[in-house]
């Protein structure tokens, strides 16, 4: 980077960096690279018992009996939790949580038993002979677009308002000289992080009544702990959630599912006994919420010019009976570019299906696919470049809401994106480079994700053997929170990084928001600044053994009067064999305006991660769920592919300086998510590129891409 | 119960009672109390628990326990006898060949074993000339990992530790 790529206003964000900004080494990495970082089903408890979970082979009916009895009468089995048996909990309002509170059966998958068992093996055996007769109701796991029963929810994900119009887009559509209108779709994908969802549960009568230890696998250990006491109906402060790792969640493991519920009813269940609960890898695919598929009709309106008269996005997807998850998918269609007719729907099909939930960017992930792609399609038509297209379009302030935008760079992502992967100069024309075999093809796509704040956040400061302090109940998933928080902790109380300690992954700790949204280091690292200004201003700078102060995240102002987003340019180089019709990426890249960087080599690793991922999403991930029996039928790693070290081939992340002085103290805006919004859209249109096979539905394999003989 | 089963993890030696159906991981994890082999999987696909029995990798949840009477079973805690890291453990911390961690033990493991391999001569699916000596190239090191699945996308990162592991080892 130099000066001249300087891309912000003339203001710098409040927190002078010193230890931000460094490229220093990941603090947890040596307990990791040894395996000594402990994960939920690990976690330190004395005697622990194993629980196995009996899953539903129906898709809808009831579990109308359960015959535990050659189960109970294998050694070692201490408890079966059965319909019949189970605790009655104290909130069934969340379905998802109402475990065995009822026989019905909403989806395939969904728990209708559980053995508890002295040995891993024991449970094992005993949950394969739980005998359960269903009485089978017709099911319905089919979606389409052309569905009758599609119904429009309140609001999408989180709370976005559902359905969105400005202009006259049928108008636009009518009258612009060239028009667009495309279908494209996005399967239904898992998360799959590496570490099964899991969690470790004991009740303690010595802390009192109704204390109860969760070691959880988790975003956020304060907000299981508020679900969790709702549902067994036990106040917070009974309640203790402990997580200092997390091996990976990608959206999965931001809210409690039926495992953390269970593991409280089944540890009740053998007293005095810790309990584990471990999802089998298939489990994961119905127990821990996925990305719903999505079917997005794109319609764009332009001038010869290039200049879009409309822009509309029209999303049908899925969700479950039992309980509604809307994806925002249609969401960053209302504030990409410019154009002054838009409209952006969300129509859902209730089905009885396992529950939806976050994954990766929910909204900009699928949502930017689409349009992404019918921008590159909308190039080829117009004879345009389509980075030039992209840069044509952008707009001056948020076309959504008017208000200008915080800083926004992503003409500089796609100006020196294209610089540094070579592209002026490209050959417009597609499939006319077949090399070694091979036919290749390069293809560009945006990002955007929004900079989000999350309204409760907590933090304490102390000083303590020559030691500064810190704790909060932040979450560690991979991000770097151990070695980021206290890079922003020193800077705001100018003392050197290796002076501070930032403890998280405990409710001991102040409350914290959870790990999602990209919000994590702007609302922790805004309660530590925070907490270290007020400490500074009651201690001074020379502290007494013992001092102490906490704070809160305080509101954004600046949020009311600015739109506030990052942005980012991807590249990719496509690679299909000309004969197999096999794809590879041989380059991608990706350039970001993520306001400033907290710690270099962290924030590539999770750029680096997020395209990789949507390199995956882009080639194979695809859970195929058979609507004849509501099951995914590819439930494991062996056929639910995701990128491997050696599909990853020269894969590179950067960024434009970016002075934010809006967003936060830092002037950080969020990592975690954009590194794979328009990873799946810039492969698509290098695959396009170079076959002149325009595949408008995820994953390109080969029977997709393989050019018409 | 099967006959006594002894096993010598990470330089300790157990005599254990084993039940015949639990697997090497089970019993590092649940009976012995080591935890540095993770459990992605239980089916062989995810290689997070990847284990050294006598040098060689091994899927730990594929593997019998009561097969691995009398070898010599090494996680990523006890690659180094002195307790000091292990060249790998340094280079994947340098590198951030990690995010989340939880595959990270078995991808330590794995590269151990790969670049003993490589020392041996041993060629891989990439491997242009089977019988001359192979390079250690980035695309030999991204064949010999893929066996280790990484959901936070860390192989650059890891192809370049084991790289720079290879060429400590082999100064």
């Amino acid at each position: 980077m130099t000066d001249t790529d300087m891309t912000g206003t003339d203001m710098t964000p409040a927190l002078a960096p010193h230890a931000i900004g460094r490229d220093l080494a990941r603090r947890d990495g040596a307990a990791k690279v040894r395996g000594t970082a402990f994960y939920a089903d690990e976690s330190p408890v004395e005697n622990p018992v194993y629980c196995r979970i009996v899953a539903s082979t129906i898709a809808r009916g009831r579990a109308v009996s359960v015959d535990t009895g050659e189960a109970e009468g294998l050694d070692g089995v201490l408890a079966v939790l059965t319909p019949a048996t189970a605790e009655r909990l104290a909130s069934t309002s969340d379905a998802e949580l109402a475990v065995l509170q009822d026989d019905r059966v909403g989806f395939r998958g969904q728990i209708v038993g559980a053995v508890v068992a002295e040995s891993f093996e024991v449970a094992r055996d005993a949950a394969a002979r739980v005998r359960v007769e269903y009485e089978v109701a017709a099911h319905d796991a089919a979606l389409s677009a052309d569905r009758d029963d599609l119904y429009t929810p309140d609001q999408v994900n989180p709370t976005y308002e559902t359905d969105t119009a400005q202009g006259d887009m049928a108008a636009a559509m009518a009258s612009a000289p060239v028009t667009l209108e495309r279908t494209y779709t996005t399967p239904m994908l898992h998360n799959n992080p590496m570490e099964p969802h899991a969690t470790t549960a004991l009740w303690e009568p010595d802390r009192g009544a109704g204390a109860l230890t969760l070691y959880d696998s988790t975003q956020g250990v304060h907000p299981v702990r508020s679900t969790v006491a709702a549902v067994l109906g036990l106040d917070e402060d009974q309640v203790r959630v402990v997580c200092p790792y997390v091996g990976g969640g990608f959206g999965s493991k931001g809210m409690p599912h039926a495992n953390t519920v269970l593991a409280a009813m089944a540890a009740r269940a053998v007293p005095g006994r810790p309990v584990r609960v471990a999802l089998t890898r298939q489990q994961m695919f119905s127990l821990a919420g996925y990305r719903t598929p999505t079917i997005q009709q794109v319609q764009l309106a332009a001038q010869r010019d290039g200049a879009l008269d409309g822009i509309a996005i029209d999303v049908v997807e899925q969700t479950s009976r039992i309980k509604e998850f809307a994806e925002q998918t249609g969401v960053p269609t209302r504030n990409m570019y410019a154009a002054p007719n838009r409209r952006t729907t969300h129509r859902l099909a209730a089905l009885d299906v396992p529950v939806p939930s976050w994954m990766r960017a929910p909204g900009e992930c699928p949502g930017m696919f689409g349009p992404e792609v019918a921008l590159d399609e909308l190039a080829a038509e117009l004879g345009m470049d389509p980075v030039e297209l992209r840069i044509r379009n952008e707009p001056d302030v948020d076309p959504e809401t008017g208000k200008p935008f915080s800083t926004r760079n992503l003409v500089a992502c796609l100006r020196r994106g294209a610089e540094q992967f070579g592209w002026p100069g490209r050959d417009p024309r597609p499939g006319v480079r077949l090399e070694g075999g091979w036919w290749i093809g390069t293809g560009v796509a945006s990002a955007t994700y929004p900079v989000y704040r999350m309204p409760v956040s907590t933090a304490v400061i102390g000083y303590s053997g020559g030691r500064y302090v810190a704790r909060i109940g932040a979450a560690d998933i991979g991000t770097g929170a151990w070695t980021v928080l206290p890079q922003i902790a020193a800077d705001a109380l100018g003392v050197p990084v290796q002076e501070v300690e930032v403890l998280i992954g405990d409710t001991e700790y102040p409350p914290a928001s959870v790990a999602g949204g990209s919000s994590g280091t702007t609302t922790w690292g805004s309660a530590l600044v925070a907490a270290a200004e007020q400490f500074r201003g009651k201690f001074g700078a020379d502290p007494h053994e013992g001092d102490e102060i906490e704070a809160s995240v305080p509101e954004n102002a600046a949020s009311e009067r600015f739109a506030m987003h990052a942005y980012g340019a991807h590249f990719a180089e496509v690679a299909v064999h000309a004969d197999t019709g096999e794809v590879r990426v041989p380059r991608l890249h990706g350039t970001f305006a993520a306001g400033r960087i907290v710690n270099p080599r962290l924030a590539r690793s999770q750029l680096l991660g997020g395209m990789t991922m949507g390199l995956g999403m882009a080639l194979m991930e695809d859970s195929v769920l058979d609507p004849r029996t509501g099951h995914v039928v590819n439930h494991d790693l062996a056929e639910y592919h995701v990128a491997t070290n050696a599909d990853v081939a020269d894969l590179r992340a950067d960024w434009v300086h970016e002075d934010d002085p809006h967003v936060n103290p830092m002037g950080s805006k969020g990592i975690g998510e954009i590194g794979i919004v328009g990873t799946a859209a810039a492969v698509a249109n290098a695959a396009w590129h170079a076959t002149g096979v325009r595949v408008r539905d995820l994953p390109l394999t080969l029977d997709k891409v393989l050019p018409p003989a | 119960m099967d006959p006594d089963t002894t096993l010598r993890v990470d330089g300790v030696t157990h005599h254990l009672d084993l039940d015949p159906r639990a697997s090497l991981l089970d019993t590092l994890r649940q009976r012995l109390g080591v935890m540095s082999p993770k459990k992605g999987c239980d089916h062989g696909q995810c290689g997070a628990c990847t284990v050294l029995v006598d040098g060689r990798r091994v899927l730990a949840c594929l593997s019998l326990a009561v097969a691995q009477d009398g070898h010599e079973i090494t996680t990523a805690d006890g690659l180094s006898e002195d307790g000091a890291d292990h060249p790998v453990h340094r280079a994947f911390v340098e590198e951030d060949a990690l995010q989340c961690g939880y595959c990270t033990p078995g991808q330590v493991c794995s590269a151990v074993g790969a670049l003993d391999e490589f020392a041996r001569g041993w060629p891989s699916a990439v491997t242009t000339d089977v019988a001359a000596d192979p390079e250690l190239d980035d695309a030999e090191i991204a064949e010999r990992m893929s066996g280790n699945l990484c959901r936070c996308g860390a192989y650059k990162g890891i192809r370049a530790a084991v790289a720079d592991a290879h060429r400590e080892v082999s100064r």
